[in-house]
């Protein structure tokens, strides 16, 4: 009766304690995710506290007389005079008309530059759609410069300097209580290429180039990987060679990212003589870099179809090449795509192999091909990020914007296509 | 071929088995320590009662098993009569799931087992290398200890082994034969309104009765079944094993059981496997009555197992 009884004292006394670790147990978890979710809020709340403006643009709204003398241009279909046109002349005549107080030459020279540097090319993509347009008086919207950006959107934050004179910024005032100039959503980021104009400059570029790159990436490693992983797993015979060429690829998983970059430079670039900056070499260097990563999720995942269903197929007949493509790949499909689209969203956010083969140059085109120069995302982003134009900055967390969206909407994908595959057996 | 004919005793081997250089088959013969039934000597291919029947389907002569050092079966010899129901009985890892999955070669994707001696289907040599392991498996199907089915339709299921023979033409045909297999497996009443239905949404006894339904219809000659009834009711066993007394008629049916019951119940013949040997093969009347090794009588009296 005492031997029982001191028992069960000595298990409520060690309960108490299993309890306790428990207890800390479950804060120490608690407290790790806390710290995980507080990081990225900060990181998030940062990058779009930061990079919201970029998504606003600054314009100015001005009635052009598209005067043909005013232009030097009588004749917009004859070549030459459509060559030497000055298409800015009637866009800083509409400017003056507005802010009849800039009468002197500084004066002149001070208002004209709250033009972009492009405004021109506003007036000539006009004419050049509607000739007709020529003498007539229109209402365009132009890009205002860098400066006077700068000014209505951070004239109150003081990591921002204002670059502009005290009638300038007199003149903005004015402008904006008129409605001259206005604020809106900024298309312009996504439908053009880079600039070195931060009003001009764009991501379709980088975001078509970024495309082009995953589709060579896709194209390549998605096929290759889940072959080999095929092959390793059903048909190698398990020898030294075997388990050689498995602790390669667990090793190349490992390699850091710019080795792959000079392996492209030497190879497919000297070697081969492929051109630089292309999305052909980026998306071979990507997809090399992304099929260890393939190749030993696929493994996993055919390792975890059971046993029984391939028995179950041997078992009435079915070959082995039948066994693996009836039962083995469809089932195993789902761990199949959520590592290779884990692996795309790596390649996408991937920079430093970009570096080297050359899609850091400046590229102001939207890429049309696998084979025209371009650059992508995140090496827009340190192209931006670096940049000494202060209308960059929010550019480039901007862009971090987009890149992020576009990963979160492949892991979506990829969660997704795991549960629409996903079987029970 | 195996033609060793050295004796070895049982309680020899499993010692020999934790030694650090396995003792070498024969050549040596302990004494016997206590008189327990386990430590009672079996001689190497020595069966007791009637292994052989005139024109059987398999004959298998001298046939040995073994997975790198440890040796599965032990020079077994046997006839497996045509449309025969052969039990085979024994206690855990006596070699009997083995000695069954040679028949059809499921030991093949194991690197490691080795397979001598000779195992003739119909008179050829089913180890032979130029057999095709294919065409064996189609004419010897398999039923497995838990059920198994694909996660397809109940349809695609039963479809699947035909589809890949190639057995049907036409989708009616396949129709037909899904139907009939269904039928014969029991299983057309309760599945004929269901048939794009998950298999795995079946209860467990639907679902091993699909997979006999599977087997069946690639119309094999021979069907192997691994433990059927071990993960089912004691109901949904006793419909799959009314299902194999239907099919005794045209097929022949090697079963593999833990239940004594089950064995006396269903099998024409029934053969005791004792620690890689083949002990004892008789009528099953006469081995669950008079049992003629010692050590099939311990068993079936439940003193081990």
């Amino acid at each position: 009766m005492t031997d029982q009884r001191s028992q069960a004292e000595i298990v409520r006394h060690s309960l108490k304690r299993r309890y306790r670790t428990e207890r800390r147990f479950r804060l120490y978890g608690i407290l790790a995710i806390f710290i995980a979710l507080a990081s990225l809020f900060i990181l998030f709340a940062d990058i779009i506290s930061k990079g919201h403006t970029g998504f606003i643009k600054t314009t100015i709204t001005l009635n052009v007389t598209l005067d043909s003398e005013m232009m030097y241009l009588d004749d917009p279909t004859d070549e030459i005079q459509w060559s030497n046109a000055d298409f800015k002349a009637p866009i800083i005549a509409a400017l003056q008309a507005q802010v009849p107080e800039a009468a002197s030459a500084s004066e002149k020279r001070e208002l004209r530059r709250f033009l972009g540097t492009f405004a021109d090319s506003e007036t000539r993509n006009l004419l050049t759609k509607h000739p007709e347009f020529l003498n007539t008086t229109q209402t365009i919207e132009f890009p205002t410069h860098d400066r006077v950006s700068v000014y209505v959107k951070h004239a109150d934050n003081p990591r921002y300097s204002i670059k502009l004179s005290e009638q300038q910024q007199r003149w903005v005032d004015e402008l904006l209580v008129q409605g001259v100039i206005d604020t809106g959503f900024n298309d312009v980021l996504f439908n053009r290429g880079d600039s070195r104009e931060p009003a001009n400059a764009g991501v379709l570029g980088a975001i078509v180039g970024s495309l082009l790159t995953m589709l060579v990436t896709l194209a390549i490693s998605f096929p290759v990987g889940i072959a080999a992983a095929v092959y390793l797993e059903e048909f190698a015979p398990q020898n030294k060679l075997t388990d050689f060429i498995e602790v390669n690829i667990n090793n190349l998983a490992a390699v850091p990212s710019i080795i792959f970059g000079l392996l492209g430079l030497a190879v497919f670039i000297n070697l081969f003589g492929m051109p630089r900056s292309v999305p052909v070499v980026g998306g071979l260097v990507l997809a090399l870099m992304t099929l260890p990563t393939i190749i030993i999720s696929s493994r996993a995942a055919i390792k975890s179809v059971p046993p029984s269903i391939r028995e179950a197929a041997e078992g009435i007949g079915a070959s082995k090449m039948q066994v693996v493509l009836h039962h083995v790949v469809p089932l195993a499909m789902p761990g199949m795509l959520t590592g290779s689209i884990i692996g795309m969203a790596q390649a996408l956010g991937e920079t430093a192999p970009l570096l080297l083969i050359g899609m850091v140059a400046f590229i102001v085109d939207v890429p049309d091909g696998l084979f025209s120069s371009a650059t992508v995302l995140p090496v827009q982003i340190y192209l931006w990020a670096s940049s000494s134009e202060q209308g960059f900055v929010e550019l480039a967390s901007a862009a971090i914007m987009v890149l992020l969206t576009f990963m979160i909407i492949m892991n979506a994908l990829a969660i997704w296509l795991r549960k629409r595959l996903e079987r029970r057996w | 071929m195996n033609t060793m004919s050295s004796s070895i005793s049982a309680a020899a081997y499993t010692r020999s088995k934790g030694a650090a250089t396995p003792v070498p088959d024969g050549q040596r013969k302990d004494t016997v320590m206590e008189n327990k039934p386990e430590d009672t000597v079996i001689e190497e291919g020595k069966t007791v009662g009637q292994p052989f029947t005139a024109d059987p389907k398999f004959k298998l002569r001298n046939v040995d098993v073994s997975y790198g050092a440890d040796r599965a079966i032990k020079n077994i010899s046997l006839d497996i009569g045509r449309n025969e129901v052969i039990a085979f009985i024994g206690p855990s890892g006596c070699g009997k799931s083995t000695f069954l999955r040679c028949l059809n070669r499921m030991n093949d994707s194991i690197d490691i087992c080795r397979v001598k001696g000779s195992l003739e289907l119909d008179d050829q040599n089913i180890y032979e290398s130029k057999r095709d392991v294919v065409e064996l498996r189609a004419r010897v199907g398999m039923v497995f200890q838990k059920p198994n089915p694909f996660p397809k339709s109940i349809y695609d299921n039963v479809a699947y082994g035909p589809r890949i023979h190639g057995l049907a033409n036409r989708k009616s045909e396949l129709d037909d034969i899904v139907e009939n297999s269904l039928r014969k497996a029991g299983l057309w009443s309760e599945a004929k309104d269901r048939l794009d239905a998950m298999a795995t949404s079946m209860s467990g006894g639907q679902q091993q009765r699909l997979c006999i339904a599977r087997a069946v219809a690639v119309s094999p000659e021979v069907i192997l079944m691994d433990e059927p009834c071990s993960a089912l009711d004691p109901i949904a066993t006793a419909r799959v094993e009314e299902l194999i007394a239907e099919m005794s008629e045209s097929y022949t049916i090697v079963i593999v059981t833990h239940s004594m019951q089950q064995a006396a119940r269903v099998s024409n013949r029934t053969a005791y496997f004792h620690m890689g040997h083949l002990v004892e093969v008789n009528k099953t009347d006469t081995v669950f009555t008079s049992p003629q090794h010692p050590l099939t009588e311990s068993y079936i009296t439940g003193r081990f197992g």
